[in-house]
């Protein structure tokens, strides 16, 4: 009974998240129709063909898990595309056992290197990130020498990215241990009520005894760690580290947290939401590309999908004093 | 304490930049092989242009405590725009659009001067518009600044790249030669003052025209602008928008007029680097670029990203610095792989050293704004 008085009346955080699976299923249903019309088959409706999708959804799945945490902190990451990059870079060039551990350590590295210029030096940030952003890029390419890399994924690196157990692809077991791990560490711990509490009012947060500085640098380091984890994932699928490889998960990733209903000042918002949020974007990217899509009108239809949802759900308070 | 030193510790920042890029840009002058020539000031003032006019389109919406993630998009848009309508084709040429093998005829445009001027009007009212839109959005949606622009902006590149799948057009050379070279080549083009050669005219030749466009639009329309009711409340709402509220001022006006100044600004730098470039590019890199370079000139310059204090001035200040760092490249002829890196530190570095106010403060709980 509960369950269905949560759908026909769902509260402030479950809106978005109620409204963005309609969205998916309306995504679902004018796809099939457009491939019936003009092809005779509904490739959107096979197993696995989603399957496949939801495998490409997993590396903005997993970048999205960590922007969420420091949006909910009313900050943002905007290093996210160069740590991805070197996080991936860097794992194809050590190579070895060694790969994996060296990718998520820069990841690691570069968040908190984030979190102490956002925690201590209080620098906004948006401008820090950016400047953490270029020094990565250039670091890069400095390693680099401009060149694409030459270094391959090891065979440990594709097999988690590119493999499948029992059909199920890995990198979905990735992204789903990723999830179970924030969705828990959200709801059910100290550090996931502190994250809430500092979005909401920092202040106030710091006054209740809550060590805000600490939480934001474990927020960024999380972040970090998760770019770095979508890199070296990226890197095994595609078995190579390439220039640029991060630039289109930035603004993807924190559109999905937002269309999940996440306030993008932060305090507010649920996992679950950022979930469907990368379902929604993935599926759309699709459909777009079955339909032969140009990029012009890809680009057109993202943005206005954005606003649209918005505009139903996402709309701000009015300020009246 | 004295009126000045309170007007220059209001204003330390924005101080800061000035005197900063008057540091550096007399040491590239000192360094530079042909340093103090007019050529070398055309063509930083050409390379400064775009950028400045980018940034000065993000800061009005900052001022107002938003963020416009749009303007590189907006100014790529106009600047495929203009490489329709600025041709400078005689008149009666036909006007039309290529779309996905449709042809949509738009009429014919006047030609000559009459065109591009007419041209140039239409790429400017579009970039407003655009700005309005992105205005009308933040204020009647109610969504927060920094995620409409970014939806509005994937919709500017859409439409710029359906304008421009591949980078191409053409731009009136003469409007090319005119813009981007001195005051005494402009005056040649368009035949005023003698051709350039009356001689009164002599000592203004050597500066660069589009140094002299950045003071016009400062002057003729970010300053009127600024003394604006309107204008003073862009800096009301960005201190306190409830007490600006409950004060009165049109709060909806001011924030639409300010996301409707910054499309124009943006459109302005859009319009010089498609006459500049004599082409019409959608390029999706470059228009990023400008929006992350357009935010760390803003805070560069001075002006809070949580709004209230500031200028626009400022942030062409910190524009310029940020294209002489650059400059610095090919004077010391630093390889250009090690470029990106000093950029990034250089911008790390600043910005930490602006955070040495956090050591001054004396009770933690005005950290939190």
């Amino acid at each position: 009974m509960t369950a269905i008085a949560a759908i026909l009346k769902p509260s402030r955080d479950d809106r978005p998240i109620l409204i963005a699976a309609l969205f998916i299923v309306a995504i679902l249903v004018a796809g099939t129709v457009y491939t019936w019309h003009r092809f005779g088959s509904a490739p959107l409706l096979s197993p696995n063909y989603l399957l496949q999708q939801l495998q490409i959804g997993a590396f903005l799945g997993i970048v999205a898990a960590g922007t969420m945490l420091v949006i909910l902190i009313s900050q943002i990451d905007l290093s996210i595309p160069w740590t991805l990059t070197a996080a991936a870079m860097m794992a194809t060039s050590v190579g070895g056992p060694w790969a994996i551990p060296v990718g998520l350590l820069i990841g690691l590295i570069v968040g908190v290197l984030n979190g102490l210029g956002v925690a201590y030096l209080r620098v906004p940030s948006m401008i820090f990130t950016l400047g953490v952003n270029a020094v990565m890029r250039g670091l890069m390419v400095a390693h680099t020498g401009g060149f694409a890399p030459q270094t391959g994924a090891t065979e440990f690196m594709r097999t988690i990215a590119a493999g499948r157990i029992l059909g199920i692809p890995n990198a979905l077991f990735v992204w789903i241990a990723v999830s179970l791990a924030v969705a828990v560490m959200l709801q059910r711990t100290v550090l996931g009520r502190a994250i809430y509490a500092i979005g909401n009012k920092e202040a106030a947060a710091y006054l209740a005894g809550v060590n805000t500085k600490g939480v934001t640098v474990i927020c960024f380091a999380l972040c970090g760690l998760t770019a770095g984890l979508a890199g070296v994932l990226l890197a095994g699928y595609s078995q190579k580290a390439y220039q640029g490889m991060g630039d289109a998960y930035l603004l993807p990733a924190i559109a999905a947290v937002v269309i999940g209903g996440t306030n993008i000042l932060g305090g507010r918002g649920r996992y679950l939401g950022t979930l469907v949020g990368v379902i929604l974007i993935v599926l759309l990217n699709s459909v777009l590309s079955i339909m032969e899509m140009p990029e012009a009108g890809r680009q057109v239809i993202y943005g206005a999908v954005i606003i649209l949802m918005l505009l139903v759900y996402g709309r701000g308070e009015r300020v009246t004093s | 304490m004295s009126d000045i030193a309170i007007r220059v510790r209001q204003n330390f920042a924005f101080l800061t930049a000035v005197a900063l890029f008057f540091v550096v840009y007399l040491l590239y002058q000192l360094v530079h092989p042909k340093g103090f020539s007019s050529a070398v000031l055309v063509q930083n003032s050409d390379e400064v242009f775009t950028l400045a006019l980018v940034a000065m389109a993000q800061t009005v919406p900052v001022l107002a405590a938003g963020l416009d993630l749009s303007v590189g998009a907006l100014m790529t848009m106009v600047g495929c725009f203009a490489s329709y309508l600025l041709t400078g084709a005689p008149e009666g040429t036909p006007l039309a659009l290529d779309l996905a093998g449709f042809r949509i005829g738009l009429g014919t445009l006047p030609g000559g001067g009459t065109g591009i001027l007419f041209g140039a009007l239409i790429c400017l009212a579009i970039g407003a518009g655009c700005g309005l839109l992105n205005g009308a959005i933040v204020v009647y949606g109610r969504i927060q600044p920094i995620i409409a622009t970014l939806a509005t902006g994937a919709i500017f590149i859409g439409v710029a790249l359906f304008l421009r799948p591949q980078p191409g057009g053409k731009i009136n050379e003469d409007l090319n030669w005119a813009l981007t070279n001195s005051l005494g080549d402009f005056a040649s083009t368009v035949h005023i003052f003698n051709d350039g050669a009356a001689p009164w005219f002599a000592p203004f030749a050597g500066i660069p025209t589009s140094f002299v466009i950045l003071v016009l639009i400062l002057l003729l329309v970010w300053l009127p602008f600024s003394r604006t009711v309107t204008g003073r409340t862009i800096y009301a709402i960005g201190s306190a928008e409830g007490a600006a509220y409950m004060s009165g001022l049109d709060v909806k006006r001011a924030r639409v007029a300010a996301f409707a100044l910054g499309g124009f600004f943006a459109a302005c730098g859009g319009l010089f680097l498609a006459i500049q470039t004599s082409s019409g590019n959608a390029d999706i890199p470059q228009a990023g670029a400008y929006t992350l370079n357009s935010i760390a000139a803003v805070v560069i310059g001075g002006t809070s990203l949580l709004g209230g204090s500031g200028g626009v001035l400022g942030s062409v200040f910190g524009a310029m610095i940020l294209r002489v760092i650059s400059f610095f490249f090919r004077v010391f002829d630093i390889a250009p792989l090690l470029q990106p890196l000093f950029e990034g530190v250089i911008l790390l570095a600043a910005v930490s050293i602006g955070a040495a106010r956090v050591l001054r403060v004396k009770n933690t709980l005005e950290l939190f704004r």
